[in-house]
């Protein structure tokens, strides 16, 4: 696709103030293409996760028609989509009226600085737009080959499994796997022991008394087992270790990466939603109110900034939590309510009024955008203050009237709450921990269990995918109802046993 | 073409069940009925999850902010509703809106491709009254003034009262001139409908069989009206005797004791034969049951009741059979075999919520 179509004039303009304003705020981005869509295009890429070429997959139709059905019926309109790429693409929508498209650029060059800043984004791959293209063109070119179904059908296998990734792993280096061969060849051979060496016979007894060759033989036995045993540590990249050792054709190998390398790169946005959200909202709001909008734009302007940031009971909403997590921010660094003088001070009265005037809001905020990721944000910066403040509040369900409550409003509590659901983002913790149980090649993987269960026909389901490429019996330890469980999957039916 | 059609069009072909038929049972509705009032439904949205390790939902909760006390009851406890999860995919919730139940029966008939119904035979005792605006009157709102009428007049007073001259042709019309467009009602004949639920009140009825039956009636209630001017509704309910009750009533009744299916048919051939004669009416009975019918050969008089009298007297009769917590019975099966390819009857099997979708496909979508 050709993306060098530049835009209407008075847009350009608009862009190169909004530019200047950004820059002059200190934000610091990739260059930025925009490019205005009609209403279908934009639900187009918008379903295709942002890029123009995708592989075919029905779940692209799937996204299509709900967006564009809520398009149809007024339920949702997108406004704004911009990719992390260098340079970088964002996407207006065709007849908003100016405000909107102000907004928007404000709100996107924010986007962007965080993209090219923040350093969960710094192993992303900014050339991901011809990535994206290159899987397409891979991936047609094996159901040219394989057909539209086999290739088709085993996507639908990854994509099922493509939550089994380790969101740190790019930060981390660790040491390669020891054996390369997944089920050691050769018989079998029961461990023979020397001993120690003995120069007369009648010595023997003495310097290897049986106890001791035991020990020995025993010895030998564990480190057989441990070569047999692997992955040697349990592994959180399932989809890395399924493409090492499963006995995959070269085809099903190409999807299988191809389906983990959008993974990880979709990961990071996942990893920083609240925060990359509220810093884009944080920057719009100020660009606007205090640069770009003209007069007869107020109202406007605060009808979609309201839009933006509302709230409902049952949902969290990451703009306003963000946003208004950041801004806490800015005053508490600005009016120096930090550290232990004000962490320890009793009086209730005299913290409300703090003011040190130190105005290091605004350095702080930079560097929270550049070191942070949601789980640490969260972390570091919820206070009780800001809770009650934003009226937040924990849910919990009641299975006797069917409803979900309020539970708490507790500070520690809705914290821990809160970082549950954003570690590892609110999905449950799957690792390997053996590649080759009861010595016969069968996957053992283990759920770390944190207190809520496995949603079970899912799983059972998704061990079924894990067969198709594992080919072994599937094991999942896990706990069911407070007792821990086995679930097997063989390969023709499923079984679930207390351990 | 889009692009993006390609994608679309299959995943047409596998919520219709045409292809990847592995993939339908991840697919689910969404809920079609509104939550708080008539008025507030959600749209059917098929979507399709694909299975991954997840967390049963109702053990998790979560974080929201808002007004409340403790203990305050923010959602219902649909396993769609109230995640509340930061960065949660867009269109992993229901999606509620505002909507009138006309623009509701559009959307129901575009979703499921719903054909228009064809209303039978010629309806000449129902008329309704149309207005057209075909007269002409001499009092009216400025608005339907009739200028060229109104012209003629002003015209006609002047040459006859010698005011009118050729060369300087000045009409000047008064009060007494100025006639006004009026409208004339002629009777239009009309096809009307009416809808007769029956349902079994049976001890095996219990209230998630009766929140199926509601659900279903709903939409065939929403589409009906569609199509129809006007719509009478009977309700019917029997366990081993039928008796016709109101609407709250049938709903909430709760009965015991056995079930003798022949009951309601006799009963609903009676209000037909009595009120609602098959020439004039478009007649929909509705009946479900959880298909455990007495045995005592009452299968056979039902069968037989459905032949010769209510088949033939109907636009359509559609039978559901609910499936209760001591399964169902067999009275489905026996309809089948019975009236393998009869068109003038839909059966279905509504087993859970997302078999609603089907079965209104089933019963509507024949467009009789």
């Amino acid at each position: 696709m050709k993306r060098n179509i530049s835009l209407p004039p008075d847009l350009q303009k608009t862009w190169e103030e909004i530019e200047e304003y950004a820059k002059g705020y200190g934000l610091d981005f990739f260059p930025i293409i925009f490019e205005v869509l009609d209403y279908k295009t934009l639900y187009e890429v918008a379903a295709l996760g942002g890029f123009p070429i995708r592989y075919p997959h029905w779940r692209f139709g799937m996204e299509y028609h709900q967006l564009s059905k809520g398009y149809t019926y007024g339920l949702s309109v997108i406004y704004e989509m911009v990719i992390n790429t260098d340079p970088s693409y964002a996407y207006l929508l065709e007849g908003n009226e100016m405000v909107t498209q102000k907004m928007v650029m404000a709100h996107v060059s924010a986007h962007v600085d965080f993209f090219k800043n923040n350093m969960w984004f710094a192993h992303t791959n900014r050339k991901m737009l011809d990535e994206m293209a290159n899987h397409a063109t891979r991936i047609q070119r094996l159901i040219n080959r394989y057909g539209h179904e086999a290739v088709e059908d085993f996507i639908d296998v990854c994509l099922s499994l493509d939550n089994l990734i380790d969101y740190h792993a790019p930060y981390i280096k660790r040491p390669g796997a020891k054996t390369e061969v997944p089920i050691a060849g050769g018989e079998d051979e029961p461990p023979t022991v020397e001993g120690l060496k003995v120069n007369r016979s009648y010595m023997q007894n003495y310097i290897n008394p049986p106890e001791f060759l035991e020990q020995q033989r025993q010895k030998l036995i564990e480190e057989q087992d441990k070569v047999r045993h692997f992955p040697e540590n349990p592994q959180k990249d399932i989809l890395l270790f399924l493409m090492n050792y499963a006995p995959l054709e070269r085809w099903q190998h190409t999807i299988l990466e191809i389906i983990r390398d959008e993974a990880y790169y979709y990961a990071p946005q996942g990893m920083t939603k609240i925060m990359n959200e509220g810093w884009a909202s944080y920057w719009h709001s100020r660009i606007m109110t205090e640069r770009a909008m003209t007069d007869s734009e107020v109202i406007s302007f605060a009808d979609h900034h309201a839009g933006v940031v509302s709230t409902s009971p049952g949902r969290l909403n990451p703009y306003k939590l963000g946003l208004e997590l950041l801004r806490d921010i800015e005053e508490r660094w600005d009016k120096g309510k930090f550290g232990k003088e004000y962490e320890e001070c009793d009086d209730i009265q005299a913290k409300r009024n703090w003011d040190r005037q130190l105005g290091l809001g605004r350095q702080k905020l930079f560097e929270v955008r550049q070191l942070y990721n949601d789980i640490t944000f969260i972390d570091e910066f919820l206070t009780p203050e800001f809770i009650e403040q934003q009226m937040l509040f924990s849910f919990e369900y009641n299975s006797y009237n069917n409803l979900y409550e309020i539970a708490s409003r507790e500070f520690e509590t809705i914290k821990e709450k809160l970082l549950f659901q954003l570690t590892n983002f609110g999905q449950p913790y799957i690792s390997v921990e053996n590649g080759n149980h009861n010595n016969r090649g069968e996957l053992y993987l283990k759920h770390r269990h944190e207190g809520i269960d496995l949603k079970l026909d899912y799983a059972n389901d998704t061990m079924h995918n894990l067969h198709i490429i594992w080919t072994r019996p599937i094991h999942l330890e896990t706990v069911i109802d407070e007792a821990p469980h086995l679930l097997t999957y063989d390969g023709n039916e499923f079984r679930k046993q207390k351990v | 073409m889009q692009r993006v059609q390609r994608d679309l069009n299959r995943f047409r072909q596998i919520v219709r069940g045409q292809i990847k038929k592995n993939l339908r049972k991840y697919m689910s509705q969404g809920e079609m009925i509104g939550r708080q009032g008539k008025r507030l439904v959600s749209i059917p949205l098929p979507q399709i999850d694909i299975p991954r390790f997840r967390f049963g939902s109702k053990q998790a909760g979560g974080v929201g902010q808002g007004e409340g006390e403790v203990g305050d009851p923010i959602a219902r406890g649909d396993p769609q509703e109230g995640e509340g999860q930061a960065g949660s995919e867009p269109g992993e919730h229901i999606i509620e809106v505002d909507i009138t139940l006309e623009e509701l029966a559009q959307i129901l008939g575009e979703e499921l491709e719903l054909p228009r119904i064809e209303p039978k035979g010629s309806k000449k005792n129902i008329v309704s009254e149309k207005a057209k605006y075909t007269r002409i009157r001499r009092v009216g709102p400025d608005s339907l003034r009739h200028f060229k009428r109104t012209y003629k007049e002003a015209l006609r007073r002047q040459i006859s009262s010698g005011l009118y001259d050729p060369h300087n042709p000045v009409i000047i019309p008064i009060h007494d001139d100025v006639r006004y467009r009026s409208w004339k009602e002629t009777p239009v004949p009309e096809s009307n409908a009416i809808i007769i639920y029956m349902m079994d009140v049976s001890g095996s009825m219990g209230r998630e069989q009766k929140d199926l039956v509601r659900n279903t009636a709903f939409w065939i209630e929403t589409w009906l009206r569609s199509q129809y001017k006007q719509i009478e509704i009977r309700y019917i309910v029997h366990d081993a005797a039928a008796k016709e009750v109101d609407k709250e009533t049938f709903y909430h009744i709760r009965e015991g004791g056995g079930t003798r299916i022949s009951s309601a048919y006799k009963l609903c051939d009676k209000i037909i034969n009595e009120r609602y004669p098959p020439t004039d009416w478009n007649i929909y009975p509705f009946h479900f049951s959880d298909g455990d019918n007495w045995g005592d050969g009452d299968t056979e008089i039902c069968l037989k009741l459905l032949e010769t009298e209510l088949l033939p007297k109907s636009n359509l009769f559609c039978y559901g059979q609910v499936r209760s917590m001591y399964g169902s019975g067999s009275f489905l099966y026996e309809l089948q075999q019975h009236f393998e390819d009869d068109d003038l009857l839909a059966t279905s099997e509504i087993a859970r919520h997302e078999d609603i979708y089907d079965a209104i496909k089933s019963f509507l979508g024949k467009g009789k």
